[in-house]
């Protein structure tokens, strides 16, 4: 395990997911693994700029990654999944074609870093030895619905992350600390990711089908790993509710912010009053001290 | 040694879009796995399947004009599970990207206004600044009160930042005129 990760919150994690970015980084802390958030790192341009130019949606995580060379570091984690998935494919794409390569490097105007590794904190999480020693509160009534959306595991030549349909490596993290998740079908399906704006009624749609199977398979909370998803499924659920004339109340969780909750860490340090859908009465519900 | 051929179906849709992606449409075989797939297929005038065989044969009138691109969300259900290994993603990227450069009008010109709004505010501010790229895509499409509840619900839980942080701004700014500059010349030779 690498001593010290540069650190990549990006632009979600900074406002919209701030309390992924504090349940985070109160994990790191609480287990050891340091971190270093990268001075001076800019939007990875996410769908937008590969919808629009592929050399640029290259260029703008590789300006990133120039800066994680000057701190003298060559792994980088990524919380956010977009930001993690842009990461990773730029590397890959500069691998494959050296050509494109050149021309990243002279958008840049300097020469790209060699063996960058970026890493989702679910990969350091789960490789990590020890983490149930920091377990030190039972949390015997939650049933979680471990959700990993698309870009975790998707495109699996460039992610490599899991097993690209039915990934185990949020639910084998949480079980190993005495978390229950169960199984259910919706792991990877999409939540409409940044339609949620342009066109929310398919993004109420699709995530109106996630929260019905986690319902329906008896999961009171539903954990994360991706501030848009934790949009479309949190901040939006009231409106999925009232369209589809239905109640879920279902709390959606950073997997981060379970862990730290695990940890002892109490919930008002994790900023869980951000949510849009309220986590106190689950919480008092379940936890045991 | 096995032979290698290139398998070409005479569009020239299907060269832009393999100039553009490195992508060959022309080795699809029709399973229709990309369109079971696709979350989004319902909404979708042609399936992703359908898009892909259009483009295998030069029908960019029907191409331009289908939603299908547009309502792509990127979940990349459709390029993991394809048998012959076509990115059909990287395809409705490519396609468009083809599109705006032939001046053809988006067929759900909201999401285009999304992007824009999107890359001018990183362009901009070096890290996206919501509240701005919000009133900026307002401002394109003119729907002033949609999610108008929900955007002030966030402010008021501190989900929202008031000022943008500017950092690397001008590495952002500078890089967009480089990509621009390359594009153009890519295109010219
Ligand atoms: S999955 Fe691949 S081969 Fe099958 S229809 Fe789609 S593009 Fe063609
Ligand atoms: S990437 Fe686009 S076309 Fe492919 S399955 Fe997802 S939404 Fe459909």
């Amino acid at each position: 395990m690498p001593t010290k990760y540069a650190y990549y919150p990006g632009c979600s994690l900074h406002s919209t997911g701030s309390e992924y970015d504090v349940s985070f980084r109160a994990v790191c802390k609480k287990v050891g693994i340091d971190i270093e958030e990268i001075k001076g790192w800019v939007c990875c341009g996410t769908s937008p700029a590969h919808c629009s130019s592929k050399l640029l949606s290259l260029a703008l995580p590789y300006e990133t990654l120039c800066l994680v060379e000057k701190m003298g570091l060559s792994d980088v984690v990524a919380p956010c999944a977009s930001c993690f998935s842009r990461l990773r494919t730029a590397i890959y794409e500069a691998n494959e074609d050296p050509e494109l390569a050149k021309q990243i490097s002279e958008a840049l105007d300097r020469p790209l870093p060699q063996s960058m590794n970026v890493l989702s904190p679910l990969e350091i999480f789960y490789e990590k030895k020890g983490l149930a020693d920091a377990v030190t509160k039972k949390l015997p009534g939650l049933k979680v619905a471990c959700y990993y959306g698309c870009l975790l595991t998707r495109p699996s030549k460039i992610m490599q992350f899991d097993e690209s349909e039915y990934p185990m490596a949020m639910d084998e993290l949480f079980r190993s600390m005495g978390i229950t998740t169960l199984d259910w079908s919706c792991k990877t399906d999409c939540c409409g990711g940044s339609l949620s704006m342009t066109r929310t009624d398919v993004v109420l749609k699709l995530t109106n089908a996630i929260l019905e199977e986690a319902k329906a398979v008896g999961a009171n909370a539903i954990a994360v790993a991706c501030p848009l998803c934790h949009v479309n499924l949190d901040t939006r659920q009231e409106e999925i509710e009232q369209e589809y004339g239905v109640k879920y109340g279902l709390p959606i969780f950073y997997f981060t912010e379970l862990m730290a909750l695990a940890m002892g860490i109490p919930s008002d340090e994790l900023g869980l009053k951000k949510h849009f859908v309220g986590t106190n009465e689950l919480l008092s519900a379940i936890c045991e001290a | 040694m096995e032979s290698v051929q290139i398998i070409t179906s005479g569009s020239k849709l299907a060269e832009a879009v393999m100039a553009e992606s490195g992508q060959n449409v022309n080795l699809c075989f029709q399973c229709g796995k990309c369109a079971a797939g696709c979350p989004l297929s319902y909404a979708m005038d042609y399936k992703p399947a359908q898009l892909i065989h259009a483009i295998r044969l030069g029908m960019d009138d029907l191409v331009f004009k289908s939603t299908t691109m547009w309502l792509c969300a990127t979940c990349e259900t459709c390029t993991t599970r394809c048998p012959q290994e076509v990115d059909v993603a990287k395809v409705m990227d490519a396609v468009k990207i083809i599109a705006v450069r032939q001046g053809v009008k988006p067929t759900i010109p909201q999401i285009a206004k999304f992007y824009r709004a999107v890359l001018a505010n990183v362009k901009m501010c070096g890290r996206m600044y919501e509240m701005g790229m919000i009133v900026d895509y307002k401002m394109r499409t003119f729907e002033f009160f949609k999610d108008m509840k929900l955007g002030m619900k966030m402010f008021r839980k501190n989900k929202l930042k008031l000022v943008p942080s500017f950092t690397g701004a001008m590495r952002t700014w500078k890089i967009f005129n480089r990509v621009k500059k390359i594009e153009k010349r890519n295109l010219s030779t």
